[in-house]
């Protein structure tokens, strides 16, 4: 079992009352939130031309002209941001035979009743599967993107294949947008996980309930601050 | 507006007349879900092109830079007799040039097609335009961008099966062949008409138009083209542009004007199933999320389970004694 790999730099247990236990370093953190912000502002910007419906979104970017050029920009931002972040996750995301122990118990997980499951390493089933969902979603994004951007790379491929660029990236907006519901939800849902996006930090508590593995790990591996 | 073909024969007055096609003829306006109908119906009109009679002179091409004020810059020599090498942004017509040999009677034949937009029936480009009223189509059949709506996203570039809309760096927005909506609205036929000396190109009602494309093919089926035809393509609700061909069995030899247009089935699933379906699943996915959030009970962390975290770090090894 490779579980030791779940451990990354910067991951480690602040002793205390509750015990604290560093998740994500501040680079780290920083990085996630362009990545969110510039999901978040791709959603708005593409969702404007996606219907008619929507247009109005186009306001958020000073018109239909300004929202048409920034999109692409905001997309190459967030694949540059987005894969900072996945060459630093991967390996802790690789699904292990644990997960689908895990997974076959989901009602358990949704009722709370956590001592039924597995222990887990730093991700749970369903965060692996969105990281991996994303990852592809995103190159999906960026090569079909490139491919309809007109105003840089109109005469680089024919008109049919932009065509199906393009049907294959609102498809692949839409997915995104929905694994986002389900990621942002679950982070919610989860009570104490925001904290690892606003603080880098979770609780002891936190750790031992969804994570015990990586918990027992750094404990193991002595991953203990000694200012305590 | 006059019904009658206007053409180099039929001068239309010169007296100032106020234009008379505006927003209340619009029978489709790009992104607009709640359009009121047209309130009137005017004569849907069309521009008939007989190749048979054009000489590539290219005076349609220097009438419609002449009248849209256009700069397509000085040409470069492409070892083609087209000028410029292809329709761009400040040429919204193009005189293309295809030497044939036809298998039947061995003979080199010149086809000349004068290229622009067809103002389709069912035109694709407005169908794929995302931008409310960025491209309108009148309810006498011509299809006319609207640049100050226009965001330059090059989606009816996609959308049309013509190969037509061109995006322009300087401006960023798109441009074609406007039909001379501005010289229709008051009563004149479009400059490229205007301009042709062997009344090449025609211009009038629609009906008028078919009529008297009957009338030259039957006269070059007489001459020995038997498969002398009207180019008024069905799978786009026909055109308001239409072509006199002598072969009109095999469109794909005139510059490959295309056999069977239509909107492409990929474009028609983007802009249909994939927003039914998708605006659904995203709706779906938010609303579940929310409801979730509102009955179900939150996974939270417990007491016991930070007493748990706080045994487990004070029995392991401290810095320095782990593994
Ligand atoms: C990753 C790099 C990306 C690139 C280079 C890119 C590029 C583009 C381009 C060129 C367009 C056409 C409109 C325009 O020119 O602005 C477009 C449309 C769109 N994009 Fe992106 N994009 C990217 C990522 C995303 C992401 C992450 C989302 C959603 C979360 C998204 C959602 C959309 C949507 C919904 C449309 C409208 C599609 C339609 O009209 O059906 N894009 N994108
Ligand atoms: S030929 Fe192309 S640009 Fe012209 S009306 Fe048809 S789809 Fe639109």
């Amino acid at each position: 079992m490779a579980s030791s790999s779940d451990i990354q730099r910067g991951d480690a247990i602040h002793p205390g009352d509750p015990v604290i236990v560093s998740r994500y370093t501040t680079p780290k953190r920083i990085n996630h939130w362009i990545t969110a912000t510039s999901l978040i502002l791709l959603a708005l910007s593409g969702l404007a031309l996606f219907h008619p419906s929507l247009f109005f979104l186009t306001g958020l970017f000073g018109g239909g002209q300004n929202t048409r050029w920034i999109h692409p920009w905001i997309g190459v931002v967030l694949f540059v941001s987005f894969y900072i972040f996945f060459f630093q996750l991967w390996r802790a995301n690789i699904p292990r035979k644990v997960d689908f122990v895990w997974a076959a118990h989901a009602k358990d997980f949704l009722a709370g009743n956590e001592d039924k499951l597995p222990e887990l390493g730093k991700y749970n089933l369903g965060q692996k599967v969105v990281f991996w969902a994303m990852a592809a979603l995103i190159v999906v994004s960026i090569v079909t993107g490139v491919i309809m951007w007109d105003q840089y790379f109109a005469t680089a491929t024919a008109i049919p294949t932009k065509r199906i660029a393009i049907l294959i990236h609102s498809i692949a907006a839409v997915l995104m947008i929905c694994v986002f519901i389900v990621h942002v939800y679950a982070a919610i849902w989860a009570r104490g996980t925001l904290r690892a996006m606003t603080r880098g930090t979770v609780t002891g508590g936190w750790a031992w309930k969804h994570h015990r593995k990586w918990l027992r790990d750094l404990a193991g591996h002595g991953r203990i601050d000694p200012a305590e | 507006m006059s019904n009658s073909p206007i053409t180099a024969v039929s001068n239309p007055p010169v007296q100032p007349v106020s234009a008379d096609l505006g927003p209340r003829d619009l029978k489709r306006r790009s992104a607009t879900l709640d359009l009121p109908p047209p309130e009137r119906q005017l004569t849907e009109v069309a521009k008939l092109i007989d190749v048979s009679k054009c000489i590539g002179c290219k005076a349609c091409q220097s009438a419609c830079v002449e009248w849209n004020d256009t700069d397509p810059g000085v040409g470069e020599n492409v070892g083609v007799y087209e000028n410029p090498g292809d329709l761009n942004p400040n040429m919204f017509t193009l005189m293309r040039f295809s030497e044939w040999v036809n298998p039947e009677t061995d003979d080199l034949e010149w086809l000349i097609r004068k290229d622009g937009c067809m103002h389709c029936e069912d035109p694709g480009c407005l169908k794929a335009c995302p931008s409310p009223g960025a491209i309108v189509q009148y309810s006498n059949g011509i299809v006319d961008f609207i640049h100050e709506n226009c965001i330059g996203c090059g989606y009816c570039i996609k959308g049309c099966p013509f190969n037509i809309p061109r995006l322009s760096k300087a401006d960023h927005t798109v441009y074609k062949c406007t039909l001379c909506s501005d010289r229709v609205a008051v009563g004149q036929g479009p400059a490229c008409a205007k301009a042709c000396p062997t009344q090449a190109i025609v211009f009038g009602s629609k009906e008028d138009m078919k009529a008297h494309a009957e009338e030259r093919i039957e006269d070059l089926k007489s001459r020995g083209y038997e498969n002398a035809g009207l180019y008024d393509p069905a799978g786009v609700g026909g055109t308001h542009v239409m072509y006199v061909l002598h072969h009109a069995d095999k469109p794909h030899i005139y510059s490959d004007l295309p056999d069977r247009p239509e909107i492409s089935p990929v474009v028609e699933t983007w802009k249909g199933a994939v927003k039914y379906v998708g605006l659904a699943a995203m709706g779906i996915m938010a609303a579940g999320a929310a409801l979730h959030g509102l009955i179900a009970k939150p996974s939270t962390v417990k007491r016991e389970d930070e007493e748990h975290a706080e045994a487990l770090v004070e029995e392991a090894p401290k810095n320095g004694e782990g593994v």
